[in-house]
């Protein structure tokens, strides 16, 4: 596709540009940028916008194949390109779950076929995430995963652990963990605290998160594998991997926007859209998440993008499942609470990712597959879940106002979103 | 009652609990008379659905809704229904469309009658939800310590058992505080929820959290003991019933801690020598009969309150 | 609904003189039987207990008393602007083959009275029921009428019969008074 991005705002950090200039794509690839505008091409007029690199979302439940009813790839796809998204990394935990080529080269097909946006599969650490015996990692290498995790789930074994980090550095794979120690966490349906006590529910407490994280660094540390924590929730944690940065290792972390966002307090009458695994925490560590995220010691923003069928989330609080949608309100709300730099916040949704990824790299320079996410840092919106392109309306953010919006998402030069409202 | 539910102590104030135990020291007569029947809810149709089992409170509901003329239909919900995967909403849907004027609901998940009160037109008792409130168990309890005390104030009222798992302790802590009264939560440090201490958004000082059952029951004027589940061995949360009714058990010689006119109580149903031992449970201090009496009128006042009008 | 006095209809004295009347009438008509005066809730309760005082003191007779509420039996629940409060309810256990006297301050539409009836027919068969007021304002509803009447005057509609009684109110006094 061809395309003249006319006079945006034009930010990437890893390569250095913070300039007003044209970019102009050509057969889907960048051409140019800041040279002189050529006039012959189709238009996206960006003035008063910022053009950055396409924003990659590396945590996305798509239930596809398996609960197609509450998102296929296709809504999937439809949703995150809505919110800004060029590309996702799919987590494995579908039905059957992602541990073999064969599902691996479907999802990738199908994406193929109905996702306007990039869709990069995670293959399962064990066969069947049951956490027993290693996956075909290297044979889903082969069909296309882009790192390796049993999220949903952690790996609880050490052991299969640690052999998980030294065999996935055959293929420079990032292994992702889902912290969660499942005897410290058994019954719990929502942060073990004051807010749990009062409600009578089970709670999950952050030493569940917090011994596993500290566990998961030390093999880290003494394996040299590529370790990346997912959405981290605990004040405890981030300060582990502060000081785990500090000694220099070899892993990254991410957050979510409901963790930087809300608090416990937001279960208030048993809402079940307030429930999530890992689940919101205390303002304490609210607070701690977003000093992590100033500071750099959280490298990413992930919206652990969740769907489930309405009649699931309509069931009593200890029985609803786990997890809300996210990625139509991710960068939303990721501007409106943290009010970062803009190079920080593209740092944060689409620099880091492809670093810790699995993927050839794109941006903005000469040559690049032309993945582009144009953003307006003013733009007031409100989310109606209504209008959702997901399947699925589990989410706690419906009819919340916010500032900043992501208003075009260009996949391989095509314009597949734009919001012009 | 201007309520629609009546879902928990926490949200209510002090005039409209004593409302409900006036008007149920009014009825309490009822059941001496020779025909123990009154025409009031004539024509009201009142459904205990029972997600958790119990025979003592459904019964107390079905006998004071029957007294009140009243027609009472009990549904067991038993797991098969939970495995089909039937959500709340089409509960409430059935509820409606059987002209439910009233439900009672108990329910092993906290928030569940809250979640069906919203979404059906009758009017919702919460007869126990989860590990979250029992109002009318401590509305029975708020009668009982009121006809032998003569006060809800100024008391130091003792708790003890398994506090985490307690909705019992929660309502009673709630309605207690509101009145003034001083209530002590003991249990062993296994059972004691994170954070107990702040439990309550207003009355705070008034609810004391100890491990230590002399402490709390040091001068009581109440002495309220809370059942032991025996699932809790397995959970690893004591190990042994004898380690249990060591340290956690109401013997005689503890009692005599309290007050010398302290009264002892029991939401029931009792374990002899887990949590009580049988001289205490019988002795002349327990009044743990006359909170079945007390149930069945704060249930009948509760119904008239909800559906007499 | 506010009101506003109409007049008075008594004083302290004459409803004083006029309880005692009562008393006697009662007296005369149930000579050596068995009495159980049952006062309506709530000012029927100080009503019967006075009655009852009377008795003892100028004729040495000994009624046994009752208190009786009729809320749980009204046929006009639904009606009642505000939900009624339940009082309490004692009678005698003994109560099969006596003669009881219900005693209430105003008879109206003679709807309590009907409630008051269904109750008592379920604490057992009393040899006779009648019943004493102190005032009867007319408007009848229903086919009752009292056996001892303190006095009987017309009234409006819009008129409400307040009678006060010490006990209860602080004062000795029956006004009529008016919606306003």
């Amino acid at each position: 596709m061809d395309l003249v991005i006319k006079n945006g705002r034009v930010v990437d950090p890893a390569r250095k540009i913070d300039d007003v200039v044209d970019v102009v794509i050509r057969g889907g690839k960048i051409a140019s940028i800041g040279k002189p505008g050529v006039a012959d091409l189709p238009q996206f007029d960006a003035t008063g916008l910022v053009v950055a690199p396409g924003f990659f979302d590396i945590h996305v439940h798509l239930r596809e194949p398996g609960t197609e009813e509450a998102e296929t790839i296709a809504s999937g796809g439809a949703a995150a390109v809505a919110g800004g998204f060029v590309a996702v990394a799919a987590m494995p935990n579908t039905k059957p779950s992602n541990d073999n080529p064969s599902i691996t080269s479907y999802i990738i097909s199908e994406a193929k076929r109905s996702s306007p946006a990039l869709v990069f599969p995670i293959g399962a650490v064990t066969r069947e995430q049951k956490g027993e015996t290693l996956a075909e990692i290297g044979e889903m290498v082969e069909a296309g995963i882009v790192g390796i995790s049993d999220d949903g789930k952690p790996v609880m074994d050490s052991r299969l652990f640690r052999r998980a980090l030294e065999y996935a550095q055959l293929f420079n794979l990032p292994v992702i963990q889902h912290c969660e120690d499942l005897n410290l966490s058994k019954g719990g349906v929502m942060h073990e605290g004051v807010y749990s006590t009062r409600l009578g529910l089970k709670g999950i407490p952050s030493s569940a998160e917090d011994t596993m994280v500290s566990r998961d660094l030390i093999l880290a540390e003494t394996t040299g594998g590529k370790y990346h924590v997912a959405h981290l929730s605990t004040r405890r944690a981030v300060e582990m991997v502060r000081q785990a940065k500090a000694q220099g290792l070899n892993i990254t972390a991410e957050v979510t926007p409901h963790h930087f966002t809300l608090t416990d307090a937001a279960v208030a009458e048993y809402d079940t859209n307030a429930k999530m695994n890992p689940p919101l925490r205390s303002q304490d560590d609210v607070d701690a998440l977003r000093k992590g995220i100033a500071d750099g010691t959280i490298d990413v923003i992930a919206s652990d993008h969740a769907p489930h069928h309405a009649n699931l989330k309509m069931l009593e609080f200890d029985r609803a499942p786990f997890g809300i949608t996210g990625l139509e309100t991710a960068v939303g709300l990721a501007f409106t609470e943290l009010q970062l730099p803009i190079g920080r916040m593209i740092e944060m949704f689409a620099i880091n990712p492809q670093k810790i990824m699995r993927v050839t790299p794109w941006g903005m320079f000469e040559g690049s597959e032309a993945h582009v996410t144009i953003l307006d840092p003013k733009r007031n919106w409100t989310f109606d879940v209504g209008k959702s392109r997901s399947k699925s309306r589990n989410s706690p953010f419906h009819g919340r106002e916010m500032t900043g919006k992501a208003v075009g998402t260009i996949v391989y030069g095509k314009v597949v979103h734009e919001d012009r409202s | 009652m201007k309520r629609k539910d009546l879902l928990g102590i926490r949200e209510l104030d002090c005039s409209e609990i004593l409302e409900i135990l006036d008007t149920a020291d009014s009825m309490q007569e009822l059941s001496s008379r020779p025909i123990k029947k009154v025409p009031t809810l004539r024509g009201k149709t009142i459904i205990n659905l029972f997600f958790e089992s119990s025979t003592r409170t459904r019964t107390s509901f079905e006998i004071a809704g029957k007294w009140l003329s009243a027609d009472v239909v009990n549904i067991s919900m038993a797991t098969s229904s939970v495995s089909k995967g039937e959500t709340l909403i089409d509960t409430a849907r059935t509820l409606d469309s059987m002209s439910a004027d009233c439900v009672v609901i108990r329910h092993a998940s906290s928030g569940a009658p809250h979640t069906i009160a919203r979404m059906t037109k009758a009017r919702v008792i919460n007869g126990g939800d989860g590990a979250h409130e029992h109002p009318t168990q401590a509305l029975l309890d708020a009668l009982t310590i009121r006809q032998r005390k003569g006060t809800l104030s100024g008391l130091k009222v003792a708790i003890v058992g398994d506090i985490a798992h307690s909705r019992v302790a929660r309502s009673n802590i709630h309605l207690l505080t509101k009145f003034g009264s001083d209530v002590w939560a003991c249990s062993a440090p296994t059972l004691m929820p994170v954070e107990m201490n702040h439990l309550l958004t207003e009355n705070q000082g008034r609810l004391h959290v100890t491990r230590s059952m002399d402490e709390a029951l040091d001068q009581a004027d109440v002495i309220m003991m809370l059942r032991v589940q025996f699932e809790r061995m397995n959970e690893s949360f004591f190990p042994s019933v004898r380690e249990y009714f060591r340290h956690y058990g109401l013997s005689r010689q503890r009692a005599s801690h309290a007050k010398p006119d302290a009264i002892i109580m029991h939401p029931g149903p009792i374990n002899r020598g887990v949590e009580i031992a049988s001289d205490v449970a019988d002795g002349p201090h327990s009044v743990i009969l006359d909170q079945v009496a007390a149930g069945l009128a704060v249930r009948m006042a509760i119904l008239y309150l909800l559906l007499g009008v | 609904m506010t009101l506003k006095p109409n007049y008075q209809l008594m004083n302290a004295a004459e409803m004083h003189g006029t309880l005692n009347r009562l008393a006697n009438e009662i007296l005369s008509a149930h000579a050596g039987r068995d009495l159980v005066l049952v006062g309506v809730q709530r000012r029927g309760v100080p009503m019967a207990q006075r009655m009852a005082q009377t008795m003892i003191e100028k004729a040495n007779v000994h009624p046994q008393l009752g208190i009786l509420d009729i809320n749980l039996y009204r046929d006009d629940l639904t009606h009642a602007a505000v939900q009624p409060i339940v009082r309490r309810t004692e009678l005698p256990p003994d109560i099969d083959d006596k003669d009881v006297i219900l005693v209430d301050d105003v008879l109206y539409t003679g709807r309590t009275v009907g409630a008051a009836l269904r109750a008592l027919t379920d604490f057992g068969r009393m040899r006779t029921i009648q019943l004493a007021v102190f005032v009867d304002r007319g408007h009848r509803e229903l086919p009752v009428e009292a056996n001892f009447i303190g006095k009987k005057i017309p009234t409006k509609d819009n008129e409400v019969v307040e009678v006060r009684l010490t006990e209860i109110d602080g004062e000795d006094a029956i006004y009529v008074m008016e919606k306003a």
